[in-house]
């Protein structure tokens, strides 16, 4: 069973005081989550991940599509009992303690007294807060909170576990904590949907992600996959080159940078790069090191905001009759 | 149910946590005391004046309460952000806004009850002793509550529509223009212009007619609150409260958390 699958959904916000004019947040989104596996929703701020997942908690309603959540409709509140959810950036009341605030998510699943406090106890341990268990979320750090947030997302042994940039407050420490917990989660046979725009997080984590900018679908599938699709290149450090090697290679690289006696090479080809190591080789010069350069999701969104703005300027520029092409 | 339960239940603690109801609730008491000092110096009319004051500190300080802490019940928590963790669970939006409203209904009943208290051991330091006829100023105390009842419902209302502070103006608008209803409707009857007298009728009938639960002068010169009163402003109180929670609860099913 698919654990969270989405049909053209579409959110507007409608924006302006007077005139009022729509802003897609989300446009026609088709997305299959595999029940078991961990799925993250990867993109810059304001790209419409948590539209998306505000959209699959039916805290926003669709302009267009719909979306199917552990197989039923986002209108069955029932759904919602198998379901947990960390907002964004969690907030919740002040004049309770972390251990009253739990008991009363419990209470909201019609979960029984024992077995609250079993969880309750189990989940603040876990996330380490129990030692905080009596404190008023008032005195809570923000890493402290989105632990809380985390506990009381697990609270009903979700399903499927919506954790919106789970990893935002966190120490490097709560980091690491909240990524095992997630490892421990799929373990469990859970199905876990997060958004991150850290590429790191979802690089360790996600069996598949879901690239979304401007609220549109970029790509879908392993992340290493998705970020081969661009140019990858790989780093060539070499101590005292000869000026005839250094002519040779620089043929092959995109850029060449000295910095005293070392000299940072840049090959775009990966097939060049055995053929010049070779001849580096050959030439008694010394690699000090070799670095195969992978694309970051912020180059990613950079080349694909650069092939935008281009083809935007293309299309402007070709569109006066009788304009010239634009010069690059 | 047992969800709309735990909700009223939270908003109860919640409340009871909240300095401003602690504050009020002395100022009410503070005042009943001085309704006895009030009395001291009113030769013959001791008792009145005790039971008129007392009563108006109970409903005016009790009408504060519902209006602040009524108008952040929902607005507060779409501000702050915290209903995102309410309303992903298995709650529905009906139940949300029931068990706000049931929880501040829970929290005005048993501060209502500690003023009556209070007001009663004034009655008792200044008459000495206590009798079975004192027990109708608890008629008065039930329509205080009916108000009150109407007030959360109106601050419940607004709050699904707009910000804590225009929630406050407009719920305390509503209750000042609803106790003078019967001489707006007089005033529109007056001037013998058609329309004046429409657009006050309209009033009559639209905003909740809290004139109607004023007992208070009728208790304090002893006389009994008539049946059928009790009975038809119960019955109204009922109505007008369902159709206030009713359309709170469908502005509220429509609201989007951006």
């Amino acid at each position: 069973m698919l654990a969270v699958e989405t049909f053209d959904l579409t959110k507007d916000y409608f924006v302006g005081f007077f005139r009022q004019r729509p802003k897609h947040a989300l446009d026609r989104l088709n997305l299959r989550v595999e029940a078991g596996e961990i799925f993250g929703l990867l993109g810059p701020n304001g790209a419409g991940k948590t539209t998306t997942l505000k959209l699959l908690l039916r805290l926003v309603f669709p302009t267009a599509g719909t979306a199917r959540v552990l197989g039923r409709s986002l209108d069955d509140v029932a759904m919602h009992a198998r379901v947990g959810y960390l907002p964004e950036s969690p907030y919740f009341y002040d004049h309770l303690t972390a251990e009253e605030f739990l008991n009363y998510a419990g209470e909201l699943f019609g979960l029984p007294y024992s077995e609250r406090r079993r969880r309750v106890d189990r989940l603040l341990e876990r996330l380490g807060v129990a030692e905080a268990r009596h404190l008023p979320l008032c005195k809570f750090s923000k890493g402290m909170l989105q632990r809380v947030g985390i506990a009381q997302a697990l609270i009903n042994d979700p399903q499927l576990v919506f954790l919106d940039e789970p990893m935002s407050g966190l120490d490097p420490l709560g980091r690491r904590d909240v990524r095992d917990l997630i490892l421990e989660l799929k373990g469990k046979g859970k199905t876990v949907f997060f958004s991150t725009h850290i590429l790191s997080d979802a690089e360790m984590l996600c069996d598949r992600v879901a690239i979304l900018d401007r609220g549109r679908l970029q790509g879908c599938g392993e992340l290493r996959e998705i970020l081969a699709l661009g140019v990858a290149l790989t780093e060539m450090v070499l101590e005292n080159p000869g000026a005839e090697l250094l002519k040779e290679l620089s043929a092959h690289a995109r850029s060449v940078v000295r910095t005293g006696e070392r000299v940072r090479l840049e090959v775009p080809q990966e097939s060049d790069v055995p053929k010049l190591l070779a001849l580096a080789i050959r030439q008694g010069a010394k690699i000090v090191s070799l670095n195969p350069v992978k694309m970051s999701l912020e180059d990613y969104f950079l080349a694909r905001t650069e092939a935008t703005v281009d083809a935007a300027a293309g299309q402007e520029a070709v569109s006066p009759p009788g304009a010239k092409p634009r010069q690059k | 149910m047992r969800r709309i339960a735990s909700i009223a239940w939270h908003t109860f603690k919640e409340s009871v946590r909240e300095k401003v109801l602690y504050n009020l609730i002395v100022f009410a008491l503070l005042l009943i005391g001085a309704a006895i000092l009030f009395g001291s110096i009113s030769v013959g009319i001791e008792g009145i004046i005790l039971v008129n004051l007392g009563l108006s500190a109970i409903s005016v300080f009790g009408l504060l309460m519902a209006i602040f802490i009524g108008i952040g019940l929902v607005s507060k928590e779409i501000e702050r952000q915290s209903i995102y963790s309410i309303l992903s669970k298995p709650v529905r939006r009906a139940e949300f806004i029931l068990g706000k409203y049931f929880g501040l209904l829970l929290t005005l009943v048993i501060n209502t009850a500690v003023m009556t208290a209070g007001f009663y051991a004034a009655l008792f330091y200044q008459k000495r002793t206590l009798a079975v006829a004192d027990l109708i100023v608890l008629q008065a105390v039930y329509f205080i509550l009916l108000q009150f009842a109407l007030v959360i419902g109106l601050a419940v209302l607004f709050s699904c529509l707009t910000t804590p502070v225009l929630s406050a103006v407009f719920t305390f608008c509503v209750y000042v223009i609803g106790n003078f209803l019967a001489n707006i409707r007089w005033f529109g009857q007056e001037t013998g212009s058609a329309l004046i007298e429409k657009a006050t009728m309209v009033l009559y009938y639209l905003l909740p007619n809290f004139g109607d639960f004023n007992v208070i002068t009728l208790v304090a010169h002893g006389q009994r609150v008539p049946g059928y009163l009790l009975l038809s402003n119960s019955l109204y109180a009922l109505l007008y409260v369902t159709i206030l929670i009713s359309a709170a609860i469908l502005i509220f099913e429509k609201r989007e958390f951006r």
